[in-house]
Protein backbone atom coordinates (compact mmCIF):
# COMPACT_ATOMS: atom_id res chain seq x y z
CA UNK A 1 0.00 0.00 0.00
CA UNK A 2 1.58 3.28 -0.86
CA UNK A 3 0.18 5.42 2.02
CA UNK A 4 2.33 8.36 1.25
CA UNK A 5 0.32 8.79 -2.20
CA UNK A 6 -3.07 7.75 -0.39
CA UNK A 7 -1.83 11.15 2.09
CA UNK A 8 -0.98 13.05 -0.75
CA UNK A 9 -3.96 12.80 -2.80
CA UNK A 10 -6.33 13.06 0.63
CA UNK A 11 -4.12 15.97 2.16
CA UNK A 12 -4.18 17.83 -1.68
CA UNK A 13 -8.11 17.51 -2.16
CA UNK A 14 -8.80 18.70 2.16
CA UNK A 15 -6.58 21.75 1.20
CA UNK A 16 -8.43 22.58 -1.53
CA UNK A 17 -11.46 22.43 1.41
CA UNK A 18 -9.61 24.70 3.55
CA UNK A 19 -8.61 27.65 0.62
CA UNK A 20 -12.54 27.80 -0.42
CA UNK A 21 -14.14 27.99 3.08
CA UNK A 22 -16.85 29.58 2.63
CA UNK A 23 -18.25 27.92 -0.62
CA UNK A 24 -16.97 24.70 0.97
CA UNK A 25 -18.33 24.55 4.48
CA UNK A 26 -20.18 28.02 5.14
CA UNK A 27 -22.28 27.96 2.44
CA UNK A 28 -23.97 24.28 2.51
CA UNK A 29 -23.80 25.30 6.76
CA UNK A 30 -25.97 28.34 6.22
CA UNK A 31 -28.36 27.71 3.60
CA UNK A 32 -29.49 24.23 5.38
CA UNK A 33 -29.46 26.61 8.79
CA UNK A 34 -32.23 28.43 6.87
CA UNK A 35 -34.23 25.77 6.12
CA UNK A 36 -34.00 25.24 10.08
CA UNK A 37 -35.14 28.89 10.77
CA UNK A 38 -38.18 28.73 8.21
CA UNK A 39 -39.42 25.47 7.96
CA UNK A 40 -38.09 24.54 11.68
CA UNK A 41 -38.73 27.50 13.78
CA UNK A 42 -41.30 29.93 11.97
CA UNK A 43 -43.72 27.59 9.85
CA UNK A 44 -42.75 24.35 12.30
CA UNK A 45 -43.79 25.72 15.40
CA UNK A 46 -47.48 25.93 14.11
CA UNK A 47 -47.63 22.63 12.04
CA UNK A 48 -49.05 19.30 14.31
CA UNK A 49 -46.02 16.70 15.76
CA UNK A 50 -45.52 13.85 13.36
CA UNK A 51 -44.94 10.56 15.11
CA UNK A 52 -44.40 12.11 18.07
CA UNK A 53 -41.85 14.00 17.22
CA UNK A 54 -41.68 18.46 16.72
CA UNK A 55 -41.74 19.24 13.02
CA UNK A 56 -38.96 21.74 13.60
CA UNK A 57 -36.71 18.72 15.36
CA UNK A 58 -38.32 16.29 12.42
CA UNK A 59 -36.85 17.96 9.34
CA UNK A 60 -33.35 18.02 10.95
CA UNK A 61 -32.07 14.18 9.68
CA UNK A 62 -34.20 14.64 6.17
CA UNK A 63 -32.22 18.05 5.60
CA UNK A 64 -28.81 16.68 6.82
CA UNK A 65 -29.14 13.98 4.46
CA UNK A 66 -30.05 16.16 1.45
CA UNK A 67 -26.90 18.31 2.54
CA UNK A 68 -25.03 14.99 2.89
CA UNK A 69 -26.39 13.50 -0.90
CA UNK A 70 -25.33 17.04 -2.37
CA UNK A 71 -22.12 17.62 -0.64
CA UNK A 72 -20.60 14.39 -1.43
CA UNK A 73 -21.53 14.20 -5.04
CA UNK A 74 -20.55 17.51 -5.27
CA UNK A 75 -16.90 17.20 -3.18
CA UNK A 76 -16.23 13.62 -5.33
CA UNK A 77 -17.09 14.67 -8.95
CA UNK A 78 -15.29 18.23 -8.75
CA UNK A 79 -12.23 16.47 -6.79
CA UNK A 80 -11.44 13.60 -9.66
CA UNK A 81 -13.30 15.82 -12.56
CA UNK A 82 -11.04 19.06 -12.50
CA UNK A 83 -7.78 16.99 -12.75
CA UNK A 84 -9.31 15.73 -15.85
CA UNK A 85 -10.67 19.03 -17.15
CA UNK A 86 -7.02 20.75 -16.23
CA UNK A 87 -5.26 17.48 -17.53
CA UNK A 88 -3.57 17.96 -14.17
CA UNK A 89 -4.59 13.76 -14.16
CA UNK A 90 -1.66 12.38 -16.21
CA UNK A 91 -0.16 12.87 -12.70
CA UNK A 92 -1.83 10.58 -10.89
CA UNK A 93 -1.99 7.90 -13.58
CA UNK A 94 1.61 8.18 -14.26
CA UNK A 95 1.95 7.69 -10.37
CA UNK A 96 2.75 4.08 -8.43
CA UNK A 97 -0.80 4.05 -7.07
CA UNK A 98 -3.22 1.40 -6.83
CA UNK A 99 -6.68 2.41 -7.63
CA UNK A 100 -7.68 1.07 -4.33
CA UNK A 101 -5.06 4.09 -3.51
CA UNK A 102 -6.67 6.78 -5.53
CA UNK A 103 -10.22 5.95 -4.52
CA UNK A 104 -9.17 6.31 -0.79
CA UNK A 105 -7.81 9.66 -1.44
CA UNK A 106 -10.26 11.01 -3.49
CA UNK A 107 -13.82 9.64 -1.85
CA UNK A 108 -11.80 9.63 1.50
CA UNK A 109 -11.48 13.38 1.19
CA UNK A 110 -15.37 13.61 -0.11
CA UNK A 111 -16.34 11.88 2.38
CA UNK A 112 -14.60 13.58 5.28
CA UNK A 113 -15.62 16.57 4.00
CA UNK A 114 -19.15 15.89 3.63
CA UNK A 115 -19.47 14.22 7.59
CA UNK A 116 -17.87 17.52 8.51
CA UNK A 117 -20.45 19.59 7.35
CA UNK A 118 -23.38 17.39 8.29
CA UNK A 119 -21.59 17.80 12.15
CA UNK A 120 -21.62 21.45 11.65
CA UNK A 121 -25.43 21.37 10.41
CA UNK A 122 -26.46 19.09 13.17
CA UNK A 123 -24.44 21.32 15.86
CA UNK A 124 -26.06 24.66 13.99
CA UNK A 125 -29.58 22.92 14.19
CA UNK A 126 -29.54 22.73 18.35
CA UNK A 127 -29.31 26.77 18.06
CA UNK A 128 -32.99 26.88 16.44
CA UNK A 129 -34.21 23.27 17.33
CA UNK A 130 -34.60 20.90 20.79
CA UNK A 131 -33.90 17.71 19.46
CA UNK A 132 -32.04 14.12 20.88
CA UNK A 133 -30.34 11.77 19.33
CA UNK A 134 -31.41 8.40 20.16
CA UNK A 135 -28.72 6.08 18.22
CA UNK A 136 -25.44 8.41 18.49
CA UNK A 137 -23.24 4.89 17.15
CA UNK A 138 -25.74 4.28 14.59
CA UNK A 139 -26.25 7.39 13.59
CA UNK A 140 -22.88 8.46 13.25
CA UNK A 141 -22.45 5.38 11.02
CA UNK A 142 -25.53 6.08 8.63
CA UNK A 143 -23.61 9.58 8.42
CA UNK A 144 -20.01 7.92 7.07
CA UNK A 145 -22.12 5.19 5.15
CA UNK A 146 -23.97 7.29 2.91
CA UNK A 147 -21.02 10.09 2.45
CA UNK A 148 -18.67 7.46 1.11
CA UNK A 149 -21.64 5.80 -1.12
CA UNK A 150 -22.64 9.23 -2.20
CA UNK A 151 -18.74 10.26 -2.62
CA UNK A 152 -18.30 6.76 -4.87
CA UNK A 153 -21.33 8.02 -6.82
CA UNK A 154 -19.69 11.23 -7.19
CA UNK A 155 -16.32 10.16 -8.27
CA UNK A 156 -18.32 8.03 -11.03
CA UNK A 157 -20.44 11.22 -12.15
CA UNK A 158 -16.76 12.95 -12.21
CA UNK A 159 -15.52 10.34 -14.47
CA UNK A 160 -18.23 10.03 -16.98
CA UNK A 161 -18.80 13.90 -16.75
CA UNK A 162 -17.19 15.73 -20.00
CA UNK A 163 -18.42 19.30 -19.22
CA UNK A 164 -18.96 21.23 -15.98
CA UNK A 165 -22.77 21.14 -17.19
CA UNK A 166 -22.84 17.36 -16.92
CA UNK A 167 -20.97 17.44 -13.61
CA UNK A 168 -24.17 19.69 -12.05
CA UNK A 169 -26.80 17.86 -14.18
CA UNK A 170 -27.27 14.29 -11.59
CA UNK A 171 -26.91 15.85 -8.53
CA UNK A 172 -29.41 18.98 -9.22
CA UNK A 173 -31.59 16.95 -11.91
CA UNK A 174 -32.27 13.95 -9.99
CA UNK A 175 -30.74 13.95 -6.72
CA UNK A 176 -31.81 17.08 -5.31
CA UNK A 177 -35.70 16.05 -6.75
CA UNK A 178 -35.35 12.70 -4.67
CA UNK A 179 -34.49 13.86 -1.90
CA UNK A 180 -37.12 16.48 -1.83
CA UNK A 181 -39.25 13.73 -2.19
CA UNK A 182 -37.71 11.61 0.04
CA UNK A 183 -39.00 12.29 2.95
CA UNK A 184 -37.05 15.56 4.16
CA UNK A 185 -40.34 17.13 5.25
CA UNK A 186 -42.68 15.18 5.98
CA UNK A 187 -43.72 11.66 6.70
CA UNK A 188 -44.53 9.42 3.90
CA UNK A 189 -47.87 7.78 6.01
CA UNK A 190 -49.32 11.42 5.30
CA UNK A 191 -49.23 11.34 1.65
CA UNK A 192 -52.22 8.86 -0.45
CA UNK A 193 -52.25 5.45 -0.86
CA UNK A 194 -50.86 5.82 -4.68
CA UNK A 195 -48.26 8.09 -3.84
CA UNK A 196 -46.95 5.90 -0.85
CA UNK A 197 -46.35 2.75 -2.95
CA UNK A 198 -44.28 5.16 -5.64
CA UNK A 199 -42.39 6.73 -2.84
CA UNK A 200 -41.31 3.16 -2.03
CA UNK A 201 -38.86 3.18 -5.42
CA UNK A 202 -37.18 6.53 -4.59
CA UNK A 203 -33.72 4.88 -2.74
CA UNK A 204 -33.61 8.18 -1.05
CA UNK A 205 -36.67 7.46 0.65
CA UNK A 206 -34.50 4.28 2.82
CA UNK A 207 -31.70 6.76 3.42
CA UNK A 208 -33.20 9.36 4.87
CA UNK A 209 -35.46 6.65 6.84
CA UNK A 210 -32.84 4.94 8.60
CA UNK A 211 -31.26 8.46 9.50
CA UNK A 212 -34.35 9.84 10.94
CA UNK A 213 -34.27 6.51 13.44
CA UNK A 214 -31.59 6.99 14.80
CA UNK A 215 -32.17 10.45 15.99
CA UNK A 216 -36.13 9.86 17.00
CA UNK A 217 -36.78 5.98 16.94
CA UNK A 218 -39.13 5.97 14.33
CA UNK A 219 -38.94 5.49 10.65
CA UNK A 220 -41.12 5.25 7.45
CA UNK A 221 -39.44 1.66 6.59
CA UNK A 222 -37.71 -0.86 8.46
CA UNK A 223 -34.59 0.13 9.57
CA UNK A 224 -32.97 -3.38 8.44
CA UNK A 225 -34.19 -2.69 5.03
CA UNK A 226 -33.04 0.88 5.22
CA UNK A 227 -29.66 -0.46 6.18
CA UNK A 228 -29.80 -3.18 2.99
CA UNK A 229 -30.47 -0.83 0.91
CA UNK A 230 -27.36 1.83 1.45
CA UNK A 231 -25.27 -1.14 1.47
CA UNK A 232 -26.45 -2.04 -1.72
CA UNK A 233 -26.20 0.99 -3.32
CA UNK A 234 -22.98 1.16 -1.84
CA UNK A 235 -21.85 -2.10 -3.75
CA UNK A 236 -23.22 -0.86 -7.08
CA UNK A 237 -20.88 1.89 -6.70
CA UNK A 238 -18.00 -0.61 -5.81
CA UNK A 239 -18.92 -2.40 -8.85
CA UNK A 240 -18.92 0.82 -11.09
CA UNK A 241 -15.93 2.10 -9.50
CA UNK A 242 -14.23 -1.15 -9.94
CA UNK A 243 -15.63 -1.51 -13.89
CA UNK A 244 -14.10 2.00 -14.60
CA UNK A 245 -10.68 0.78 -13.34
CA UNK A 246 -10.87 -2.15 -15.07
CA UNK A 247 -11.95 -0.71 -18.66
CA UNK A 248 -9.95 2.82 -18.40
CA UNK A 249 -13.02 4.66 -19.05
CA UNK A 250 -12.59 8.21 -19.58
CA UNK A 251 -9.13 7.94 -17.56
CA UNK A 252 -6.76 5.56 -20.06
CA UNK A 253 -7.44 5.24 -23.64
CA UNK B 1 24.80 -3.53 -20.50
CA UNK B 2 21.18 -4.02 -19.69
CA UNK B 3 18.97 -1.05 -21.00
CA UNK B 4 17.31 1.18 -18.53
CA UNK B 5 14.05 1.16 -20.74
CA UNK B 6 13.25 -2.22 -23.16
CA UNK B 7 10.43 -1.38 -25.34
CA UNK B 8 9.77 -4.43 -27.54
CA UNK B 9 7.00 -4.93 -30.32
CA UNK B 10 4.83 -2.72 -29.08
CA UNK B 11 1.88 -1.67 -30.85
CA UNK B 12 -1.12 1.13 -30.02
CA UNK B 13 -4.65 0.98 -31.69
CA UNK B 14 -6.93 3.53 -30.16
CA UNK B 15 -10.55 3.08 -30.38
CA UNK B 16 -11.46 4.59 -33.40
CA UNK B 17 -9.38 1.99 -35.03
CA UNK B 18 -6.10 4.23 -35.25
CA UNK B 19 -3.16 2.95 -35.43
CA UNK B 20 -0.52 5.08 -33.58
CA UNK B 21 2.87 2.84 -32.85
CA UNK B 22 3.14 -0.17 -35.03
CA UNK B 23 5.75 -3.00 -33.59
CA UNK B 24 7.97 -0.55 -31.81
CA UNK B 25 11.48 -2.10 -31.15
CA UNK B 26 13.44 0.62 -28.54
CA UNK B 27 16.14 -0.10 -26.27
CA UNK B 28 17.65 3.11 -23.99
CA UNK B 29 20.94 3.24 -22.42
CA UNK B 30 21.50 4.29 -19.00
CA UNK B 31 22.70 7.72 -18.38
CA UNK B 32 22.39 8.89 -22.06
CA UNK B 33 20.55 11.61 -23.36
CA UNK B 34 17.94 10.07 -25.79
CA UNK B 35 16.06 12.30 -28.39
CA UNK B 36 13.43 10.86 -29.81
CA UNK B 37 12.38 13.18 -32.97
CA UNK B 38 9.41 13.24 -35.29
CA UNK B 39 6.66 14.82 -37.04
CA UNK B 40 3.22 15.95 -35.35
CA UNK B 41 0.65 12.64 -34.91
CA UNK B 42 4.33 10.03 -35.42
CA UNK B 43 3.52 8.40 -32.28
CA UNK B 44 6.16 10.35 -29.50
CA UNK B 45 3.58 10.99 -27.21
CA UNK B 46 1.95 8.27 -27.63
CA UNK B 47 5.18 5.87 -27.17
CA UNK B 48 6.34 7.89 -23.79
CA UNK B 49 2.37 7.61 -22.62
CA UNK B 50 2.60 3.93 -22.82
CA UNK B 51 6.11 3.79 -21.16
CA UNK B 52 4.62 5.76 -18.08
CA UNK B 53 1.57 4.03 -17.41
CA UNK B 54 -0.85 7.00 -18.79
CA UNK B 55 -1.97 4.96 -21.94
CA UNK B 56 -2.70 0.99 -21.80
CA UNK B 57 -0.37 -0.63 -25.00
CA UNK B 58 -2.14 -2.48 -26.98
CA UNK B 59 0.69 -5.34 -27.76
CA UNK B 60 4.44 -5.82 -26.87
CA UNK B 61 5.94 -5.44 -23.65
CA UNK B 62 8.13 -2.38 -22.04
CA UNK B 63 10.29 -2.83 -19.07
CA UNK B 64 11.56 0.51 -17.44
CA UNK B 65 14.18 0.22 -14.66
CA UNK B 66 14.60 -3.76 -14.72
CA UNK B 67 10.66 -4.01 -14.06
CA UNK B 68 7.75 -4.59 -16.37
CA UNK B 69 5.58 -1.81 -16.21
CA UNK B 70 2.34 -3.68 -16.15
CA UNK B 71 3.12 -6.79 -13.86
CA UNK B 72 5.66 -4.21 -11.34
CA UNK B 73 4.23 -0.96 -12.67
CA UNK B 74 4.73 0.28 -8.68
CA UNK B 75 8.57 -0.16 -9.47
CA UNK B 76 8.97 0.51 -12.77
CA UNK B 77 6.48 4.07 -12.20
CA UNK B 78 8.60 4.91 -8.86
CA UNK B 79 11.61 5.17 -11.77
CA UNK B 80 10.08 7.45 -14.50
CA UNK B 81 9.74 11.41 -13.84
CA UNK B 82 7.93 13.12 -16.94
CA UNK B 83 7.38 16.58 -17.97
CA UNK B 84 4.24 16.37 -20.38
CA UNK B 85 3.91 18.59 -23.26
CA UNK B 86 1.04 20.60 -22.22
CA UNK B 87 1.32 23.04 -19.43
CA UNK B 88 -0.82 21.03 -16.92
CA UNK B 89 -0.37 22.47 -13.37
CA UNK B 90 -2.59 22.86 -10.40
CA UNK B 91 -3.57 26.73 -11.11
CA UNK B 92 -4.70 27.64 -7.49
CA UNK B 93 -1.78 25.54 -5.44
CA UNK B 94 1.70 27.25 -4.75
CA UNK B 95 4.50 25.41 -6.08
CA UNK B 96 5.71 24.22 -2.59
CA UNK B 97 2.50 22.39 -2.23
CA UNK B 98 2.28 21.09 -6.06
CA UNK B 99 5.72 19.91 -5.51
CA UNK B 100 5.87 18.18 -2.41
CA UNK B 101 2.43 16.57 -3.36
CA UNK B 102 4.01 15.03 -6.13
CA UNK B 103 6.59 13.48 -4.15
CA UNK B 104 3.98 12.12 -1.80
CA UNK B 105 2.21 10.42 -4.70
CA UNK B 106 5.54 8.63 -5.90
CA UNK B 107 5.42 7.06 -2.81
CA UNK B 108 8.30 9.26 -1.10
CA UNK B 109 8.66 10.42 2.74
CA UNK B 110 8.21 14.06 3.08
CA UNK B 111 12.08 15.45 2.46
CA UNK B 112 12.13 18.97 2.62
CA UNK B 113 15.71 20.27 2.06
CA UNK B 114 15.56 17.85 -1.25
CA UNK B 115 12.38 19.99 -2.66
CA UNK B 116 14.18 23.10 -1.44
CA UNK B 117 17.29 22.13 -3.06
CA UNK B 118 14.90 21.03 -6.48
CA UNK B 119 13.62 24.58 -6.15
CA UNK B 120 16.81 26.44 -5.86
CA UNK B 121 18.53 24.42 -8.85
CA UNK B 122 15.52 26.29 -10.79
CA UNK B 123 15.03 29.22 -9.73
CA UNK B 124 11.42 28.80 -8.02
CA UNK B 125 12.83 29.03 -4.58
CA UNK B 126 11.94 32.58 -4.44
CA UNK B 127 8.79 31.66 -5.71
CA UNK B 128 7.62 28.42 -3.59
CA UNK B 129 4.93 30.25 -1.91
CA UNK B 130 3.14 31.68 -5.22
CA UNK B 131 0.02 30.56 -6.61
CA UNK B 132 0.92 28.99 -10.00
CA UNK B 133 -1.43 30.69 -11.72
CA UNK B 134 0.55 33.59 -11.12
CA UNK B 135 3.64 32.62 -12.96
CA UNK B 136 4.64 32.95 -16.68
CA UNK B 137 5.00 29.93 -19.19
CA UNK B 138 8.32 29.34 -18.44
CA UNK B 139 7.89 29.56 -14.99
CA UNK B 140 5.17 26.83 -14.83
CA UNK B 141 7.78 24.69 -17.05
CA UNK B 142 10.16 24.72 -14.81
CA UNK B 143 7.16 23.87 -12.15
CA UNK B 144 6.56 20.57 -13.82
CA UNK B 145 10.25 19.99 -14.15
CA UNK B 146 10.60 20.03 -10.12
CA UNK B 147 7.36 18.34 -9.90
CA UNK B 148 8.69 15.10 -12.03
CA UNK B 149 11.89 15.71 -10.31
CA UNK B 150 10.48 15.81 -6.59
CA UNK B 151 10.54 11.57 -6.59
CA UNK B 152 14.42 11.80 -7.46
CA UNK B 153 13.53 9.66 -10.76
CA UNK B 154 16.12 7.23 -12.95
CA UNK B 155 14.64 8.13 -15.82
CA UNK B 156 13.03 11.13 -16.68
CA UNK B 157 10.78 12.11 -20.00
CA UNK B 158 10.93 15.59 -21.22
CA UNK B 159 7.61 15.83 -24.11
CA UNK B 160 8.51 19.24 -25.92
CA UNK B 161 10.46 20.57 -22.88
CA UNK B 162 11.19 23.94 -24.65
CA UNK B 163 7.97 24.24 -26.48
CA UNK B 164 7.29 28.17 -26.37
CA UNK B 165 9.50 29.12 -23.50
CA UNK B 166 12.25 32.14 -24.76
CA UNK B 167 16.23 31.48 -25.73
CA UNK B 168 17.84 32.17 -22.25
CA UNK B 169 15.43 29.52 -20.58
CA UNK B 170 15.77 26.76 -23.09
CA UNK B 171 19.78 27.58 -22.42
CA UNK B 172 19.37 27.37 -18.64
CA UNK B 173 16.89 24.19 -19.00
CA UNK B 174 19.47 22.27 -21.53
CA UNK B 175 22.03 22.81 -18.52
CA UNK B 176 19.47 21.39 -16.21
CA UNK B 177 19.25 18.35 -18.33
CA UNK B 178 23.03 18.22 -19.29
CA UNK B 179 23.70 18.15 -14.82
CA UNK B 180 20.16 15.70 -14.66
CA UNK B 181 22.75 13.23 -17.02
CA UNK B 182 26.10 13.92 -14.91
CA UNK B 183 24.21 13.02 -12.14
CA UNK B 184 22.93 9.47 -14.04
CA UNK B 185 19.88 10.47 -14.47
CA UNK B 186 18.95 9.02 -17.63
CA UNK B 187 16.70 11.48 -20.26
CA UNK B 188 14.67 10.55 -23.27
CA UNK B 189 13.23 14.08 -24.53
CA UNK B 190 11.06 14.09 -27.64
CA UNK B 191 11.15 17.63 -29.50
CA UNK B 192 10.65 19.69 -32.72
CA UNK B 193 13.66 22.16 -32.17
CA UNK B 194 16.17 20.02 -34.10
CA UNK B 195 18.66 22.36 -33.06
CA UNK B 196 17.81 21.28 -28.98
CA UNK B 197 18.78 16.96 -30.11
CA UNK B 198 21.58 18.38 -31.71
CA UNK B 199 23.03 20.33 -29.36
CA UNK B 200 21.57 17.69 -26.34
CA UNK B 201 21.35 14.05 -27.25
CA UNK B 202 24.07 11.12 -27.25
CA UNK B 203 21.45 8.89 -29.16
CA UNK B 204 18.91 9.94 -31.61
CA UNK B 205 15.67 8.00 -32.57
CA UNK B 206 13.64 9.15 -35.47
CA UNK B 207 9.78 7.97 -35.54
CA UNK B 208 7.36 8.46 -38.24
CA UNK B 209 4.00 7.08 -38.98
CA UNK B 210 4.04 5.03 -35.68
CA UNK B 211 7.58 3.22 -36.80
CA UNK B 212 10.98 4.12 -35.21
CA UNK B 213 12.83 4.26 -38.98
CA UNK B 214 16.04 4.90 -37.35
CA UNK B 215 18.40 4.95 -33.93
CA UNK B 216 22.01 5.64 -34.02
CA UNK B 217 24.54 8.14 -31.83
CA UNK B 218 24.28 11.51 -33.06
CA UNK B 219 27.34 12.38 -33.81
CA UNK B 220 27.13 8.69 -36.21
CA UNK B 221 24.32 9.83 -37.71
CA UNK B 222 25.41 13.55 -39.20
CA UNK B 223 28.73 11.26 -40.28
CA UNK B 224 26.67 8.44 -42.27
CA UNK B 225 23.83 10.58 -43.50
CA UNK B 226 25.22 13.96 -43.41
CA UNK B 227 25.98 15.27 -46.88
CA UNK B 228 27.99 18.44 -47.57
CA UNK B 229 27.76 21.16 -50.30
CA UNK B 230 30.05 23.09 -51.82
CA UNK B 231 29.25 26.40 -53.43
CA UNK B 232 31.32 27.95 -56.36
CA UNK B 233 30.61 32.21 -56.53
CA UNK B 234 31.10 32.74 -60.61
CA UNK B 235 32.39 35.74 -61.67
CA UNK B 236 30.09 36.13 -64.53
CA UNK B 237 26.47 34.44 -64.88
CA UNK B 238 26.56 30.59 -66.46
CA UNK B 239 23.48 29.00 -68.07
CA UNK B 240 24.40 25.40 -68.98
CA UNK B 241 26.84 23.16 -67.18
CA UNK B 242 29.56 22.44 -69.71
CA UNK B 243 29.20 18.57 -70.73
CA UNK B 244 32.62 17.79 -69.02
CA UNK B 245 30.77 18.30 -65.35
CA UNK B 246 27.75 16.75 -66.11
CA UNK B 247 28.63 13.56 -64.36
CA UNK B 248 28.92 15.93 -60.82
CA UNK B 249 25.78 16.56 -59.00
CA UNK B 250 25.98 19.86 -60.03
CA UNK B 251 23.07 22.56 -59.95
CA UNK B 252 22.77 26.67 -60.83
CA UNK B 253 21.75 29.05 -58.76
CA UNK B 254 18.56 30.70 -60.16
CA UNK B 255 20.36 34.16 -60.81
CA UNK B 256 23.09 31.66 -62.99
CA UNK B 257 25.96 32.92 -60.65
CA UNK B 258 26.20 30.03 -58.36
CA UNK B 259 26.80 26.41 -58.90
CA UNK B 260 26.16 24.07 -56.09
CA UNK B 261 27.79 20.83 -55.76
CA UNK B 262 26.66 18.17 -52.87
CA UNK B 263 28.64 15.45 -52.20
CA UNK B 264 28.51 12.92 -49.71
CA UNK B 265 31.82 12.96 -46.89
CA UNK B 266 31.84 9.44 -46.39
CA UNK B 267 33.37 9.12 -50.42
CA UNK B 268 36.91 8.70 -50.61
CA UNK B 269 36.90 10.88 -53.32
CA UNK B 270 35.01 14.29 -53.10
CA UNK B 271 35.57 15.46 -56.82
CA UNK B 272 35.94 18.88 -55.27
CA UNK B 273 39.49 19.03 -56.86
CA UNK B 274 38.56 17.24 -60.41
CA UNK B 275 35.53 20.05 -60.46
CA UNK B 276 37.35 23.12 -59.92
CA UNK B 277 40.42 21.92 -62.23
CA UNK B 278 37.65 21.74 -64.92
CA UNK B 279 35.92 25.32 -64.21
CA UNK B 280 39.59 26.21 -65.07
CA UNK B 281 39.54 23.83 -68.36
CA UNK B 282 36.35 25.63 -69.12
CA UNK B 283 37.36 29.16 -68.26
CA UNK B 284 34.79 29.29 -65.75
CA UNK B 285 36.34 31.89 -63.18
CA UNK B 286 35.47 32.10 -59.83
CA UNK B 287 35.60 34.84 -57.23
CA UNK B 288 34.49 32.36 -53.63
CA UNK B 289 34.13 29.04 -52.12
CA UNK B 290 31.43 28.23 -49.29
CA UNK B 291 31.06 24.62 -47.89
CA UNK B 292 28.37 23.91 -45.40
CA UNK B 293 27.66 20.39 -43.67
CA UNK B 294 23.69 19.14 -43.66
CA UNK B 295 22.48 19.82 -40.23
CA UNK B 296 19.96 16.79 -38.63
CA UNK B 297 16.93 18.84 -39.51
CA UNK B 298 17.76 18.11 -42.74
CA UNK B 299 18.79 14.79 -42.63
CA UNK B 300 15.42 14.46 -40.45
CA UNK B 301 13.79 15.65 -43.06
CA UNK B 302 15.25 13.47 -45.57
CA UNK B 303 14.36 10.37 -43.51
CA UNK B 304 10.93 11.47 -42.63
CA UNK B 305 10.02 12.17 -46.17
CA UNK B 306 12.06 9.24 -47.21
CA UNK B 307 9.57 7.11 -45.44
CA UNK B 308 6.27 8.37 -47.10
Amino acid sequence: MNFYAVKAIYKFEMARTWRTLMQSIASPVLSTSLYFIVFGTAIGSRMQSINGVDYGAFIIPGLVMLTLLTQSLSNASFGIYFPRFSGTIFEVLSAPVSYVEILLGYVGAAASKSVMVGMLILVTARCFVDYEIQHPVWMFAFLVFTSVTFSLFGFIIGIWADSFEKLQLIPMMVITPLAFLGGSFYSIDMLPPFWQTVTLFNPVVYLISGFRWSFFGVADVNVALSLGMTVLFLVLCIVGVAWIFKTGYRLKD
Amino acid sequence: MQPIISVQNVSKIYKGGFQALKHVDLEIKKGEIFALLGPNGAGKTTLISIICGIVNLSEGTVNAAGFDIVKDYRAARGAIGLVPQELSTDAFESVWNTVTFSRGLFGKPRNDAYIEKVLRDLSLWEKRHTSIRELSGGMKRRVLIAKALSHEPQILFLDEPTAGVDVELRRDMWAMVRELRRKGVTIILTTHYIEEAEEMADRIGIISKGEIILVDDKSALMEKLGQKQLAIQLQHPLTEIPANLSQYALTISEDNVTLVYTFDTQNEETGVAEILRKLNENGIEFKDLHSSQSSLEDIFVSLVHGND
